[in-house]
């Protein structure tokens, strides 16, 4: 289906990361907002506030971020797209109901603008320290979708990506910006309504008393009911069968746990969004994402004026990890460097990937600001040498 | 707009076997029985309550959504045959908020634990009430931490014994009608699982009324909380209800504090008009923004959510 008119500002703005993604997020036709106020991104959320009485959406500011994800979480069941913008801190706090979401199999979007951590760290200096953490942050084994834009215009671009994907796969999408494109102000295009896809909610086409709320066909992805329909289905935190109910068995947990990690990671082609750049003949390959994609950029150039030959690869998914796009580059290259404000988070997931079949150049920055240009350049350097 | 039906039609269907002689079962999800509570629990009681509130108040059961927490008291969502979501300690108020405010037609009940609602969940419950969410707020208060063994909760009195205070409990226990008055609940009571009739008529009321209702209900936890205090079984702890129980409506709810085996004053100690959280926002909006406003109320979920 096409975005409703309505939440659409059609036209070229000059706007930051952050009132992007909240525009990304109307247009993608949220609804409903739940957040609290954290440094870097509190913009989205006033954005939100801002524009949100005009297309019929509901802003609440929440007392914590642990209200503001369970809020989501119980409006996303109310029958509206729901989002929370937050950093560092209050995404620590979301992971106990970001596990719920995804044991429920709740759409809704978390932005997490990052800064430098850990704890109050660098609240209004970037960083991109929580991408394990958007990873592996909340308790047990599952799978989820992560996405980090470079520019303002992905920021709007990608939120309704990240909308999309969650109701297509019925899972949290973690939106992870950085201060930098946060709060970089750039032009953003933002086209019209007929223009903008948007994936509709997987809603049960079965009669109440048919329907099991947890029943999937091949995609292991179940169809969802919303409270008040008429189904009085029952879900919960705890490990359940097909009906949503309680089950303890080690079988049924084998069964859920499985089928909630299966159903992202069988689709990763369908998730993966990359960008590859002079791939074909490169002697290493920069692999970058957000905003340190961006500042290597100047490196890679002046890398390839003294002729070496810098291929580069620009993660916009980040989880699930596009694994096989990685690993059948690493037969034809020297070395992936990986630069990245952080001490070395995506790189051992590249390593993990590469299994020694190509050096990986880990290009730590602890946070704070970005990287010199000449520093990736060196790596580069150093890595053909 | 309010989510009770002129017509008995949607209703619970009701019991015509001899098996299902509970007249509650259509309330129910009998597949899930027997339930995990232990015998002289009051948390069925309540549920029973409930159900008897929901059915003489006469709601389209289609509407009404049932939010817990964690603990004994959190299993009620999943045994009530309504749209109810389990969900995780402490945020069943959030989750209710954001359910209420998403789809204003529907009836939210929270239905939990004190210590899932007044610890994990106390920050939770004063800004709800502060805010005048409107929502259902009923607390089983059984002075103790049921489904992890017996531990001290915000709500256990003074020198009472848990397995985490086994020489007295040494903190003061919170009093719930205070709290939520306080905090500004429109409608605030307390009653025990012995004085079923009162709770029943208290729960229609707190159910009927715009805002955010706060129903605290006293019941024995005869397997952990007798025991550890010896206080004897589940009968005696009704007996203690019986014998030691005072109705007193007109009371300030300051001066309802629960001690160690003292008497315990029952009633309805709040019941005012207020308007809700989402009354003053489409008043404001509607008296700042004119026509540009548009309701939240106006534009559902359907419409939004796309389905195709």
């Amino acid at each position: 289906m096409k975005a409703d008119p309505k939440g659409v500002l059609t036209g070229a703005h000059y706007i930051d990361g952050d009132h992007a993604c909240a525009e990304g997020a109307i247009a993608a036709g949220c609804r409903f907002f739940a957040g609290y106020p954290i440094t870097p991104s509190t913009e989205a959320a006033e954005r939100i506030a801002s524009r949100f009485p005009f297309v019929g959406g509901t802003f609440i500011q929440m007392e914590d971020e642990l209200a503001s994800m369970a809020a989501i979480l119980g409006a996303s069941w109310g029958g509206r797209k729901s989002m929370t913008v937050t950093s560092g801190p209050g995404f620590s706090l979301m992971m106990e109901n970001i596990g719920l979401g995804v044991m429920m199999e709740v759409p809704c979007v978390i932005a997490n603008v990052q800064r430098g951590g850990p704890s109050t760290g660098l609240p209004t200096m970037v960083g991109q320290q929580d991408m394990m953490q958007a990873r592996w942050g909340s308790h047990g084994d599952y799978a989820i979708i992560a996405l980090a834009p470079q520019s303002p215009q992905e920021s709007f671009d990608l939120t309704i990506t990240a909308f999309n994907f969650s109701e297509k796969y019925r899972v949290p999408v973690l939106f992870m910006l950085d201060e930098c494109i946060g709060h970089m102000t750039e032009k953003v295009v933002i086209p019209p309504a007929e223009e903008i896809e948007i994936e509709p909610r997987r809603l049960t086409d079965k009669p109440p008393g048919d329907y099991l709320p947890y029943e999937t066909g091949k995609d292991l992805i179940p169809d969802m009911a919303d409270a008040g329909m008429g189904y009085r289905f029952h879900t919960t935190g705890l490990t359940h069968d097909e009906r949503g109910y309680p089950d303890m068995s080690v079988e049924c947990q084998g069964k859920l746990v499985r089928r909630l990690m299966d159903k992202i990671n069988n689709r990763v082609d369908d998730i993966t969004i990359i960008r590859k750049e002079k791939i074909d003949g490169a002697e290493v390959i920069l692999l970058s994402y957000g905003i340190s994609a961006r500042v290597s950029t100047l490196s890679i150039e002046k890398a390839r004026k003294k002729g070496v030959k810098v291929g580069r690869v620009r993660l916009i998914t980040i989880w699930p990890f596009p694994e096989k796009e990685i690993a059948k580059l690493a037969d034809k290259i020297k070395a992936f460097i990986v630069p990245e404000i952080n001490m070395g988070q995506i790189s051992r997931e590249v390593e993990r990937v590469v299994a020694g079949k190509c050096d990986v150049i880990s290009v730590p920055h602890a946070g704070g600001g970005v990287h010199d240009p000449e520093v990736i350049l060196e790596a580069i350097m150093e890595a053909v040498k | 707009m309010s989510s009770k039906s002129t017509t008995k039609t949607p209703q619970a269907e009701r019991v015509t076997t001899t098996e299902d002689i509970h007249p509650m079962t259509g309330f129910l999800r009998m597949d899930r029985m027997p339930h995990i509570w232990c015998p002289t629990c009051g948390i069925g009681t309540t549920v029973k309550c409930f159900a008897a509130a929901l059915d003489k108040e006469n709601y389209d059961l289609d509407k009404v959504a049932v939010v817990s927490g964690i603990g004994c008291t959190g299993r009620v969502a999943g045994y009530m045959k309504l749209d109810s979501f389990h969900t995780t300690h402490g945020r069943a108020i959030p989750f209710a908020t954001g359910l209420h405010l998403a789809n204003p037609e529907l009836k939210v009940v929270v239905f939990s634990g004190d210590g899932d609602l007044i610890a994990i969940g106390g920050n939770h419950f004063i800004h709800a009430a502060r805010r005048n969410i409107d929502i259902t707020v009923i607390c089983i208060n059984n002075f103790i931490y049921g489904m992890t063994g017996g531990q001290c909760a915000p709500t256990t009195p003074l020198t009472a014994n848990t397995s985490t205070t086994p020489y007295g409990n040494y903190e003061h226990p919170f009093n719930l009608p205070h709290l939520a008055t306080s905090c500004g609940a429109v409608y605030v009571a307390r009653w025990s699982a012995l004085h079923i009739r009162r709770l029943t008529k208290s729960l229609q009321e707190a159910l009927r009324k715009k805002g955010f209702s706060f129903v605290e209900v006293i019941t024995p936890c005869s397997t952990l909380y007798a025991r550890r205090n010896k206080l004897g079984t589940g009968l005696d702890l009704m007996n203690y209800y019986h014998d030691m129980c005072e109705i007193d409506h007109d009371v300030h709810p300051e001066d309802v504090d629960i001690n160690f085996q003292e008497n315990i004053t029952l009633g309805k100690f709040v019941d005012i008009e207020k308007p809700t959280f989402l009354d003053c926002l489409e008043d404001g909006y509607k008296e700042k923004l004119g026509d540009k406003y548009l309701s939240v109320r106006s534009s559902h979920t359907r419409e939004l959510v796309g389905h195709d």
